[in-house]
């Protein structure tokens, strides 16, 4: 006997909607301060500046990816909290290694402690959320 | 004249305490109503309502002073932060309508606890840096 293929649950419903609620709080978080700091003292800490706006980036594109749902949905943001996660972990990584080169904090710096680690456990939660609402085959 | 200078900050009265506080408590009783499996209610609403209230009086105040020739020590980021602010309980308000379960009231808890800290960060940067 053949299984019926569960339909995908969406990912914009229920817990994936709270998700969607903190990317958009992240997004705005890391938008604003890489837009500052880009604006006013690009030359300063140019690698942790331009770090910064690529997880402004990253936030806006995975809550979109989450809103949206659906398979082209799904893969966005299970693209992004992949990079995400990759990111947040060698940038923590290379923060506490190598501090010459984030002379200024950024969102993923120390796995994002200066967020509450929220940033660290973010892409998890979101990996998380898209495993559990995939489709049974 | 020195009681401009002695003013203090504009953000740092009774408005923002009052937000902060305000803010807190709608955080615990939406997780209460998480807990208890709650959509969103009234007073949810109506405390967000409220907050939001008073986010755009402390908005009012620091514009004033900002127009009497008061300066914050980080421009560029205040402003930021005030911008935010005043946007938070909207965006609670908003998705929570959207979403009639209990994840609705998760959210409102979730935009109630990150609003005391962009509170906090907008004192912060008023206040001058090794000032």
């Amino acid at each position: 006997m053949v299984e019926t293929r569960a339909p995908e649950r969406a990912t914009n419903r229920g817990p994936g909607r709270l998700l969607i609620a903190v990317y958009i709080l992240f997004a705005i978080a890391a938008t604003s301060r890489a837009g500052l700091q880009i604006a006013t003292r690009f030359g300063e800490a140019p690698v942790a500046y331009l770090l910064s706006a690529v997880a402004a980036l990253i936030y806006i594109v995975a809550a979109v990816g989450l809103a949206r749902s659906g398979h082209a949905g799904r893969r966005t943001a299970l693209v992004c909290c992949s990079v995400e996660l990759v990111g947040v972990v060698a940038v923590g990584i290379l923060s506490l290694v190598d501090k010459e080169l984030f002379p200024d904090e950024t969102v993923w710096s120390q796995f994002g402690s200066g967020y509450g680690y929220i940033p660290l456990v973010l892409p998890i939660l979101g990996l998380a959320w898209l495993w559990r609402t995939r489709s049974h085959s | 004249m020195t009681s401009a200078a002695a003013a203090g900050s504009p953000v740092d009265g009774i408005l923002a305490t009052a937000g902060i506080v305000l803010s807190l408590v709608l955080a615990v009783w939406a997780l209460v109503a998480t807990l208890r499996h709650r959509a969103p209610d009234r007073v949810q609403f109506a405390g967000l309502a409220v907050l939001e209230l008073l986010l755009l009086a402390l908005a009012v105040v620091a514009l004033v002073a900002v127009g009497g020739g008061e300066r914050p020590g980080e421009p560029g980021a205040f402003f930021g932060y005030l911008v935010t602010l005043v946007c938070l309980p909207p965006l609670a308000w908003v998705l929570a309508r959207m979403e009639p379960t209990r994840w609705g009231s998760a959210i409102v808890c979730a935009v109630c606890l990150v609003t005391p800290v962009v509170v906090v960060r907008l004192q912060q940067t008023w206040e001058v840096v090794g000032g």
